[in-house]
């Protein structure tokens, strides 16, 4: 089901930089010595820990590494993610155009599902409003020539869940965190079902 | 819950927008930020503390890669409006999905599902539709068109350096 493409650039990890990604994937402890403190969790020394990270960086498993905001308390109140059916051998190149607005933070190809679902690239424009997102939206028609570009816009009206990824889910729980309600193992989920 | 940028300290608006990105791997990286910003290490701390209880921030660390550490893909699922409460609980509980949105669309919920392996994601994909008794549609990603600059705060841009 995913792209199979992607997985040839998988990284080999070790059970030690799996313990590290699972010992940071939810942020770093804000103590003096964060790495330390990871150190202590995983029997290691904090240069071990720092010098593990830097290798993990380095083999570009980190896009970015620093303080994740979460926009939409920021006066990002709509994200509109816009898809767009646009014709494979333009894709890259409109892809690109509306990759490069301060509004937009993703702009990803995925395939289409036909007959349902047309659309093979997908973007996430943000704004204060949904007429702001609209606006954006609209000048970048304008700019990167969408004018005959099927598109349309899925605003958001409610956040379930929003996370740092977990690429350790057949370990143990970490520690309870302000949602950890909303959070359980995929054993545990298991328990739950529809009731139509 | 703060609505807008304006509701957040100068401090805060620094801490949120001047280190989303190349945090430079410091022992102590806390202690940095202040020394850049010009204050304590402990207003740093504390500061930070209080943007994550208000939800503002929700971790200083790692974003990684879309595929290098794991696999995923983003899921959309139509489903009646009576059921909707019920199938995003559902979905949110399992480990593997880190965001779920309810969108205005026949498609009406989208979550994004990681997991370690191929093998582990189909799992995980096909359980979801068990336990909630809807198909889904995955959408993996094939190509990114995007780099990466977080996001830009302008009022905090403008305030230019912070000074207590």
């Amino acid at each position: 089901m995913a792209n199979a493409e992607a997985d040839k650039n998988i990284l080999q990890l070790t059970e030690n930089d799996r313990a590290l990604i699972k010992a940071i994937e939810h942020g770093l402890p804000v103590v003096s010595h964060p790495y330390a403190e990871i150190a202590k969790q995983l029997q290691s020394t904090e240069q071990e820990v720092m010098a593990r990270l830097q290798r993990l960086m380095d083999a570009g498993a980190i896009k970015r590494y620093g303080v994740v905001v979460r926009h939409k308390e920021l006066g990002y109140k709509a994200n509109g993610m816009v898809v767009w059916n646009i014709p494979d051998d333009k894709v890259a190149e409109l892809g690109m155009c509306i990759g490069k607005y301060s509004c937009v933070t993703l702009s990803y190809r995925r395939p289409r599902r036909l007959p349902q679902w047309p659309y093979n690239l997908f973007t996430m424009v943000h704004g204060s409003s949904r007429e702001g997102v609209r606006e954006k939206v609209d000048e970048i028609i304008s700019n990167c020539k969408l004018q005959d570009i099927e598109h349309t816009i899925l605003f958001s009206t409610r956040r379930f869940k929003q996370r740092g990824a977990s690429y350790t889910q057949r370990d143990p729980e970490p520690v309870a965190q302000p949602q950890a309600g909303q959070r359980k193992s995929g054993r545990q989920a298991a328990n739950l079902r529809l009731v139509k | 819950m703060a609505n807008s940028i304006n509701d957040f300290s100068p401090l805060e608006q620094h801490l949120l927008n001047d280190f989303q990105r190349d945090m430079p791997l410091s022992a102590t990286p806390f202690a940095d930020m202040a020394r850049q910003l010009g204050v304590s290490e402990d207003d740093v701390m504390r500061s930070v503390k209080s943007l994550q209880e208000k939800g503002a921030i929700s971790r200083v660390g790692p974003v990684f890669r879309p595929n290098r550490i794991g696999v995923s893909t983003l899921a959309a699922m139509s489903v009646a409006a009576k059921d909707l409460e019920c199938v995003a609980r559902i979905v949110s509980a399992f480990a593997e999905v880190n965001h779920n949105y309810e969108r205005e669309h026949e498609y009406n919920l989208w979550f994004v599902v990681t997991a370690s392996s191929e093998e582990h994601l189909d799992y995980v994909l096909h359980e979801i539709e068990q336990h909630t008794e809807y198909p889904l549609m995955s959408l993996p990603m094939l190509d990114d068109y995007f780099i990466d600059l977080g996001f830009t705060l302008k009022h905090a841009a403008e305030t230019g350096s912070y000074n207590r």
